[in-house]
């Protein structure tokens, strides 16, 4: 499927996602971990902790900090932004955020954002 | 027989006379003396202060001052049952009959045997009688006194056929004697000679507030009445009191006589030592009698000419003794009378001038006659200092007061505040950084101020810890931690107990709130009590308190996104994302079959194997995908979860015990099996890890556990809250010589009383010194069951052992939950392909990232490569 000149790949079902917790995706290629949070809203983030370097955040906790929808890596705890990718504990490191389409009860997963300014 | 080192004799083996003992064995008195103790009562010394707490006793052993029934120094004898009948001054001996009569009135009719031994110094300690004034019909049955334990077996007795009975006399002793018959379920009476009740610690208003509220539970309060006779029937037992005054008697088939004590001075009297001129046998500031090889301590004594009826005083007579004898300097110097007491539930203090007897003194006074609270500040006539006060109903700003007056500080502007409701002892006194606070261990408010900046401290507990503050009686602690608190508030930090920005309750709290309403959903909880959605701090801290209360499945759909990292997939998470497995082998002990499929588990699936700390073995290197597999033939084996996953019990250590060893008592591998089957699965705050050593030697280490069991030629004993780790705690022993039912009951206790209360994340040893109170308190609760919550924790720990299921055999068996272990979710049998191995000394390892990946590191979609487990390694 290609929206734009973006592509985009769908991955699972949004029933496949349970509310506030990950899996991982392979996509392109990348492990990749997608979330749904409690809103309903549904996040694609690299799936490669930076810190412990090991492929794990889909396992990790999700829940808010100060309203920031996040994740807390089961390594050694390090929050990441659902919605840029920016650890929330060193704003110098960040995963990768990809773009999501939820579409007819499917979860679409595109191109990598760009890092918000 | 001729004696190489001195002899001491003690008389009377009561509260002080213990104390003597006790503080001439700790203090090195017996490197040079030998003590004889010569005690009329059929029983080594017993709290006598705890009197009426004996109808609650299991037996009279509890109240025990010496359980053991003897001291462990050898050269202090102790001998019962022996009452000293004369005391010879010039031949330097006493003389005793044993047994010894049961009644003191009638040493005649007594039929034992008489003895005599020398003494080279005579400490006597016969205590105090109780008063019965000459009352005609004093002599009937069913009159009693209360002082002994056989005292109260006697009220028990007569209880048993009696509905009505009264005590005579209403001070502190009578009401607590009034007490017990209440509790003996005889209607009672309180008949007081004074207009008021405990006309020694308070004044007319706080006595009538006093009366109020034991009227309200039931007792009967006659005041200023005089008793002129107690009737008897025709059998000699009492069926009636008659009042001075007044026609008709008070039907009564119980009479208690708490009239006040008397000074047991007899003996002193009749070998001619000085006596006080209201009774006691009279003493210089060193004990010493008018016969400087004689002392006497406690009750019986009279220093200066006046008699203590605490047993505080008792106590530093005691020590000043041993001093003396040991050359030292301390003198006794009077005593603070001041009281804080419990009775018949209801809050009495009593302290300093209570009665304004000091010149111009004023009075002010709080007084809720609904409530029942009654509250009155004596102040000196300048209206600067606190004289005394005395406190009815709520006394919890005795602790902020007493040092008030110890110290002579300036009062705040406005002293009432100190007794408003609302202070709760919560007032800033503007203390002076000299101003003692706790007046048991001399710490001032500077010292305490200086733990809090300079050492580090940052709650009751650390200061405790640091300069001993509130670790005696206690009744300083709610001041040391209103210091504590000013001091961080004044710093603007906020002392903030909340777990997270989620809930501003702290752990033991959300406890309660999820007990008391019965919430099984996180959504619930943070919608009623927190906000946001959570986070990795309050998450797993729900799904502890849910599993310990509920013990469901930790991966059920509500509860699987709240659990730590671990728990998520039931495995401990390694640093390059696989994980270890670690098999159930309770108490350490395996057959050599199930050894072999440990072994063959490992080598079908490649994990490296490791020997833990814990008595176990550990299957590292699994991926998460494979855990299922794993396990499945880990379960059909017989294997079951290790746990070591979990904020959980993990293992219970034990060595070979009797059954091998030489040196063994008890079966400790039998007794560590079975406490990790009973606790296994049991969700906690920390980890918690047991151990059973078979003798003192202790080859398991039990002491380095939370909780701790070493066998004894009797039972065992149990310890609580070691540790090893980073900050290393020894287990303190809780109780010794116990059964194995009786531990049990006591560890059921011992661990719910921990999982309601510690923080998280908590082990037991940092939980047990966060309590006020410290390991007294774990006993108070579990042992004393002090909070009448025992049955309570064990029926809880009984559901959970009972509730109990292997949650890995539970997952294999629910498709739900398997589903979640899978790599990729689109892409369930491509295997992570990020996770590499290299080999070492054998078996496999995690590739450092640095090292070259076995695997190309993307693989595409759609068509995912065929691959084997064993390939990608
Ligand atoms: C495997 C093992 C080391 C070994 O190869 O022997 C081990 C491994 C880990 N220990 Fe341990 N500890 C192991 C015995 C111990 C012991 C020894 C013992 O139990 O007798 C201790 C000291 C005793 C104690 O706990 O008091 C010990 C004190 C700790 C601590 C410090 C706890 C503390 O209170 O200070 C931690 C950190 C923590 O829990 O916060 C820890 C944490 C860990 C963790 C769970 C760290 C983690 O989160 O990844 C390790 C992972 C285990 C795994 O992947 O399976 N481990 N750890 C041992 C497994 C025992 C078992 O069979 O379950
Ligand atoms: C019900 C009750 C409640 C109390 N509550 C409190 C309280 O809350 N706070 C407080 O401070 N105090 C309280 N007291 C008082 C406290 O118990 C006494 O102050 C304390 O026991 C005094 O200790 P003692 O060793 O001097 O006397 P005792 O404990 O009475 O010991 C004296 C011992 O000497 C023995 N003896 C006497 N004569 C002889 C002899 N000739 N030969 C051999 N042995 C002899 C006696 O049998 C006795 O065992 C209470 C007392 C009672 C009865
Ligand atoms: S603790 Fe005692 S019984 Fe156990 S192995 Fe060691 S020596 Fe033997
Ligand atoms: S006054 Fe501080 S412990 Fe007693």
């Amino acid at each position: 499927m290609t929206r734009g000149d973006r592509t985009w790949e769908k991955v699972c079902s949004v029933d496949d996602l349970e509310i506030e917790r990950g899996v991982t995706a392979l996509v392109h290629g990348q492990a990749v971990a997608i979330f749904r949070t409690h809103d309903g809203e549904v996040y694609a983030l690299g799936n490669h902790d930076p810190f412990a370097k090991a492929s794990v955040l889909a396992r990790g906790i999700v829940g808010t900090r100060a309203g920031v929808p996040f994740v807390a890596s089961p390594m050694h705890k390090h929050a990441f932004d659902l919605r840029t990718g920016v650890c929330l504990d060193d704003e110098q490191a960040s995963v990768p955020c990809y773009d999501v389409l939820v579409e007819g009860g499917f979860v679409h997963v595109g191109g990598r954002r760009r890092a918000v300014a | 027989m001729t004696h190489l080192r001195p002899t001491l004799v003690v008389v009377g083996h009561g509260m002080v006379g213990h104390r003597f003992v006790q503080a001439a064995i700790e203090r090195g008195l017996t490197e040079t003396h030998d003590i004889v103790v010569l005690g009329e009562e059929p029983r080594p010394a017993y709290d006598r202060v705890a009197l009426t707490s004996f109808f609650a006793a299991e037996s009279a052993d509890e109240l025990s001052l010496l359980p053991e029934g003897e001291y462990a120094d050898p050269r202090v004898r102790l001998v019962l049952d022996a009452a000293v009948t004369a005391i010879d001054r010039v031949g330097r001996t006493v003389t005793y009959v044993s047994p010894a009569p049961r009644s003191t009135d009638e040493p005649l009719t007594n039929p034992g045997a008489v003895h005599t031994i020398s003494y080279d110094g005579l400490v006597l300690a016969t205590g105090a009688a109780p008063f019965v004034p000459p009352v005609p019909g004093k002599e009937l049955d069913n009159v009693f006194v209360y002082r002994t334990i056989e005292d109260l077996e006697a009220i028990r007795e007569a209880s048993r056929t009696a509905t009505a009975g009264a005590v005579i006399g209403g001070g502190l002793l009578g009401l607590e004697a009034a007490n017990a018959l209440h509790q003996l379920g005889v209607r009672t009476h309180v008949v007081e000679m004074a207009p008021r009740l405990m006309a020694v610690q308070v004044d007319a208003a706080g006595g009538a507030t006093l009366k109020r509220h034991i009227e309200q539970l039931g007792l009967d309060v006659h005041t200023g009445v005089m008793t002129e006779l107690i009737d008897g029937d025709d059998d000699g037992v009492v069926s009636g009191l008659k009042f001075k005054d007044v026609e008709e008697p008070l039907p009564v088939e119980i009479v208690v006589f708490s009239a006040g004590i008397r000074p047991r001075d007899a003996l002193a009297r009749e070998c001619d030592l000085d006596v006080a001129e209201r009774g006691g046998v009279l003493v210089d500031e060193q004990c010493r009698t008018s016969d400087p090889r004689i002392f006497a301590i406690g009750e019986c004594a009279a220093p200066g000419g006046t008699m203590y009826g605490l047993v505080a005083p008792g106590y530093a007579m005691a020590e000043v003794v041993v001093d003396a004898l040991l050359k030292g300097p301390g003198a006794f110097t009077g005593a603070d009378m001041s009281t804080k007491l419990k009775l018949l539930g209801v809050d009495v203090a009593s302290f300093g001038d209570a009665f304004a007897t000091t010149e111009g003194a004023l009075e002010l006074v709080y007084s809720d006659a609904v409530a029942g609270v009654y509250k009155k500040l004596v102040i000196s006539d300048d209206g600067t200092r606190l004289l005394g006060g005395i406190l009815v109903g709520d006394a919890s700003a005795y602790g902020v007061l007493r040092p008030l007056v110890a110290s002579g500080l300036a009062l705040p502007a406005n002293p009432e505040e100190l007794i408003l409701p609302a202070s709760r002892g919560g007032v800033k006194l503007g203390m002076p950084d000299e101003a003692q606070v706790c007046s048991c261990n001399d710490v001032t408010k500077g010292q305490i101020l200086h733990a809090v900046t300079e050492d580090g401290c940052e709650s009751v507990a650390d200061v405790k810890k640091c300069t001993r503050a509130g670790s005696t009686c206690g009744s300083c602690v709610s001041v040391v931690k209103n210091i504590i608190e000013e001091h961080f508030e004044s710093v603007g930090k906020v002392v903030d107990k909340g777990l997270c920005e989620h809930f501003r309750l702290s752990r033991q709290e959300l406890f309660d709130v999820v007990a008391v309403h019965g919430y099984k959903r996180f959504d619930d909880i943070v919608e009623a009590h927190g906000t946001g959605r959570g986070c990795d701090i309050c998450k797993p801290a729900i799904a502890s308190i849910l599993a310990s209360q509920f013990n469901g499945h930790v991966l059920e759909k509500e509860t699987a996104r709240l659990q730590d990292t671990n728990d998520a997939y039931l495995a401990n998470i390694q640093r390059n994302g696989t994980y270890s497995v670690v098999p159930r082998i309770p108490g350490g002990e395996i057959t050599p079959d199930k050894l072999i499929v440990i072994g063959e588990v490992a080598r079908d699936f490649n994990l490296y194997t490791k020997i833990t700390g814990g008595q176990r073995i550990d299957l590292f290197g699994a991926r998460m995908e494979e855990l299922p597999a794993i396990w499945r033939r880990l379960v059909d084996a017989g294997f079951e979860s290790g746990h070591a996953y979990g904020k959980s019990l993990r293992t219970v250590k034990s060595c070979v015990g009797s059954t091998w060893c030489r040196f063994g008592v008890q079966d400790s591998v039998g007794l560590a099996i079975a406490l990790e089957l009973r606790y296994r699965g049991l969700r906690s705050p920390h980890k918690l890890k047991g151990g059973v050593s078979g003798c003192a030697r202790e080859c398991a280490e039990a002491r380095g556990k939370d909780f701790g069991v070493i066998a004894t030629e009797k039972g065992w004993n149990l310890y609580v809250g070691g540790n090893g780790g980073a900050v290393p705690a020894h287990a303190q022993l809780l109780a010794g010589d116990i059964d194995t039912e009786t531990l049990i009951s006591y560890l059921d206790r011992f661990l719910m009383y921990y999982i309601r209360t510690a923080d998280r994340l908590q082990r037991t040893a940092g939980w047990m010194e966060s309590l006020d109170g410290g390991l007294d308190r774990v006993r108070e609760v579990v042992v004393d069951d002090s909070l009448g919550l025992g049955a309570e924790l064990e029926a809880e720990m009984a559901r959970h052992v009972g509730g109990y299921f292997d949650e890995w055999k539970a997952t294999l068996e629910d498709p739900e939950k398997l589903g979640r272990f899978v790599s990729f979710v689109n892409a369930p049998d491509t295997p992570d392909p990020t996770i590499s191995f290299t080999e070492e000394r054998g078996q496999i390892r995690p590739a450092d990232p640095d090292e070259p990946v076995l695997l190309a590191s993307t693989i595409s979609v759609g068509a995912p490569v065929e691959t084997t487990v064993g390939a990608v390694r």
